[in-house]
């Protein structure tokens, strides 16, 4: 089976509002599935349906090859999920917190399987204290061994850097591809950190106003033949005319304030930078970017 | 759902409030006790009223059997609302928390996270009543030791033999236990509907209030819907203390005048807590959970 | 005019003759009582009462003459009218100062008794008007009636069994006037209206009753003063 994840045409409606609207993908075993939309996109309300926290209006979901309305239960204990904040007792230590989470998700829990979790996570030596007293990465980590501490198959992190610091991001970053390559766990990712998502998922669905706009792997979406090259220049307007009455000219893209940028074939670049050279055209920086948050507001807008 | 049951009473009784509230309760029943011992002549001087006019009473009326009943009366308040600070709490206060929805994403179904809720509840009810019989009337016996029981109904006075009391006061904190139970099905009902206790713990509370009032009414238009409210048949402990007599108007021991009443009063309690506990199911299953 | 002055005479010296069978009488029954000097008795109380309900209560009576009388309750709680409670055959027959009137027959539980009026003469006596039922036969008194200025009017009926010889009954019924009760909701905290018609008119009942069965009295075996 390597469908892990199948959905069809699904739809939810609050109210008046098509909160998502038909709306169908499919994850496959091992992916690290990017899950990408602006705020209000329906990323949230569509994990919330796979975990059975919002009724779908219409549409069938699948997981594990299984409808998950009539096997919820099975389902659901082999998912691990986060949902935004990690969901804590304050009040109780983070031992505590990942016993009571662990015996919930069904599994044998033994002081042992505990204290291995936080290990990994290392929070080994804060066990017993209060996750009150916890930073937000911290509290994080705590929420991901949650998440984990069953041994899902399929895991599901709806903005997991929310509120860390570049050092937690990076954490989570390795962590994600840590558990896709070495623990072969399938992983469903939604995050507003576009270039979080490019370097960790192998495939990508982008949603917006509830319906999908492309699904595909990251190889095809970002088309290195169409990498845009931007150049810094201390006479923007001079540079772009003498580009313009070059061979150069078709790729050039509208004049910006502050920078000349053109679409070009990634290969094609040394030679742009050589025609720079010859135009006599004082260059500061020249940069290229064929990176998802330019796709992304590219379809988006 | 065992162990969704253990979980929610491992969290009830990790939270501090819950202690403050058996504390709560036994600072008041204490400081109302010690009242009673240096003031307790005048209590009972008002509470028989005319009546000494005509008679001589003679023995022990301030007895631990006695402050108990006052106690029982002067707790009707308190005890619903730390009822509903801990029910109350039960699904808003994990909506407020975030954990509502990881805990609605672990496989265990909706009827069972509400059953395995409610009944940590009880548990906490029941054990708060405990502590509130524990300090009323075995405290007060010991305080205040025992006697025949003299107690004053609108249209009669009765007085109950000292060796025929215990088994009422077994009887009504029993069926204090079904009437607070109610409060906490209720406070759990709403709890739903809220991300903040505050909210369901003051609409339990004003809702009990409210009815309390109508209930003491007698207005034609609440008298109708009288016999439907909880709050009518929550006092129907008292009718532990009402005794049968005779032919000759002498006291038939272990007898209570209106039994039916009390069983009545607890069906109908029951019925709310069934009732209650239902719709919080029925909307709970069919609730998004979007917080 | 012969025949009335006869008849008046002979109305005279009959009403001579039964004023002294009065005094006679009662002489024989405070020459009873007079063999007690002191006792301690054992009695069950019935209160019937309409709006008390009540146990059956234990006391213990100390009396010691000429009028200490003394009720202890060592468990439970005794509701008892307040005044005439206190007043026995003893003190009305201690009281020295009365005048005594002849106040024909009665029938008193199927045995026919003399009925007496006691005035006592002292303005300052409580006592406004004994009536005493006595049975001639057995010199006892069976049933007393007493007016009292303080605390209304009350009866009081004896029966006797092991100790009629020295007049200290086994029973006594004392019945006496009760008020209205009512006590508001605010202080019962009791909303509900539960009695029905015929439970609320039995409430109504003005007459209360309580009675007493003696046992193991103890005799002329000293009593100390202290004790009252």
């Amino acid at each position: 089976m390597n469908e892990i994840i199948i959905v069809e045409k699904l739809y939810k409606t609050f109210g008046k509002i098509e909160a998502v609207n038909d709306l169908s993908f499919t994850v496959n075993k091992g992916d690290v599935y990017g899950f990408l939309g602006q705020n209000g996109a329906g990323k949230s309300t569509t994990i919330r349906m796979l975990l059975t926290l919002v009724a779908p209006t219409n549409g069938s979901i699948k997981i594990f090859g299984k409808s998950l309305i009539h096997n919820r239960k099975n389902i659901l204990s082999d998912i691990g999920a986060m949902i935004e904040r990690p969901d804590l007792y304050e009040y109780l230590s983070a031992y505590n917190n990942l016993k009571i989470f662990a015996q919930l998700s069904g599994i044998r829990v033994t002081e042992k399987i505990l204290l291995e979790q936080l290990e990994v996570v290392g929070l080994k030596n804060r066990a017993k204290d209060k996750v009150k007293t916890f930073s937000q990465g911290m509290k994080q980590r705590l929420g991901i061994a949650i998440a984990l501490v069953h041994n899902p198959s399929l895991i599901i992190l709806d903005e997991p850097t929310n509120g860390l610091d570049p050092q937690g991001i990076a954490d989570i970053r390795n962590l994600i591809i840590s558990l896709s390559r070495d623990l072969k766990k399938t992983v469903l990712i939604s995050s507003h950190l576009l270039n979080e998502i490019e370097q960790v998922a192998t495939r990508i669905l982008i949603i917006d106003k509830g319906k999908k706009i492309i699904e595909g792997t990251t190889k095809e979406l970002l088309n290195p033949e169409k990498t845009i090259v931007k150049i810094e220049t201390n006479d923007i307007k001079n540079a772009y005319q003498l580009l313009l009455n070059s061979a150069w000219q078709q790729h050039l893209q509208p004049l910006n304030a502050n920078y000349i940028s053109l679409v070009i074939n990634q290969n094609d670049i040394p030679m742009l930078n050589k025609k720079l050279v010859e135009l006599n055209i004082e260059v500061f920086s020249l940069q290229h970017r064929n990176n998802l948050e330019d796709y992304f507001l590219k379809i988006t807008n | 759902m065992y162990t969704l049951f253990k979980v929610e009473l491992f969290k009830i009784f990790k939270r501090q409030r819950t202690y403050l509230s058996f504390i709560g309760i036994g600072a008041f029943i204490i400081i109302i006790q010690l009242g009673l011992k240096v003031d307790g002549k005048e209590l009972i001087e008002f509470v028989l009223g005319d009546l000494s006019n005509s008679f001589q009473f003679n023995g022990k009326m301030l007895n631990g059997y006695f402050v108990c009943f006052v106690l029982l009366q002067s707790l009707l308040v308190h005890v619903p609302l730390l009822i509903a600070l801990i029910s109350g709490d039960l699904i808003s206060g994990e909506a407020n928390m975030g954990t509502l929805r990881l805990l609605l994403s672990k496989p265990i179904s909706r009827t069972e996270f509400v059953l395995a809720k409610f009944s940590a509840a009880t548990v906490y009810t029941l054990l708060l009543l405990v502590w509130v019989a524990f300090l009323s009337l075995f405290i007060s016996m010991f305080i205040f030791g025992t006697d025949d029981m003299f107690l004053l109904k609108n249209d009669y006075a009765v007085q109950i033999a000292e060796n025929d009391v215990f088994w009422r006061y077994i009887g009504a904190f029993f069926f204090a236990g079904i009437a607070m139970t109610t409060v906490a099905a209720l406070a759990f009902f709403l709890s739903q509907f809220s991300e903040n206790s505050l909210g369901p713990i003051v609409a339990t509370m004003l809702i009990i209030i409210i009815l309390t009032i109508f209930s003491t009414m007698s207005i034609p238009i609440f008298n109708r819907i009288k016999p439907f409210m909880f709050t009518t048949h929550m006092v129907a402990w008292k009718e532990f203390f009402d005794v049968k007599v005779d032919a000759e108007n002498i006291n038939i021991k272990g007898s209570i005048q209106h039994f039916e009443k009390i069983i009545h009063s607890a069906l109908i309690l029951l019925i709310h807590i069934v009732a209650f506990v239902s719709l919080t199911i029925f909307t709970i299953r069919k609730k998004d959970i979007l917080s | 005019m012969r025949h009335s002055t006869f008849f008046f005479i002979l109305f005279f010296c009959l009403k001579a003759t039964s004023a002294q069978s009065n005094d006679d009488l009662l002489k024989k029954v405070k020459t009873k009582l007079e063999l007690v000097n002191d006792y301690i008795v054992d009695a069950k109380m019935r209160t019937n009462v309409a709006f008390i309900k009540a146990p059956i209560g234990s006391i213990k009576i100390y009396f010691k003459k000429p009028n200490l009388l003394k009720i202890v309750k060592e468990k439970g709680i005794s509701i008892l009218p307040k005044g005439g409670i206190n007043i026995n055959t003893f003190s009305i027959l201690g009281i020295t100062d009365y005048t005594t009137i002849d106040a024909g027959e009665s029938i008193i539980n199927g045995i026919k008794t003399k009925v007496i009026k006691l005035l006592p003469l002292n303005e300052n006596s409580d006592v406004v008007i004994s009536t005493l039922y006595i049975d001639e036969t057995t010199e006892l008194i069976k049933k007393t009636s007493i007016t009292t200025k303080e605390n209304g009017s009350f009866e009081m009926e004896f029966t006797y069994g092991t100790f009629a010889n020295i007049g200290l009954p086994d029973k006594m019924i004392f019945t006496f006037n009760v008020k209205d009760y009512k006590m508001p909701k605010g202080i019962t905290l009791d909303f509900e209206d539960n009695l029905t018609k015929e439970e609320k008119a039995k409430l109504k009942n003005k007459k209360g009753k309580i009675e007493f069965i003696y046992s193991n009295y103890i005799i002329n075996k000293g009593i100390a003063n202290n004790m009252f």
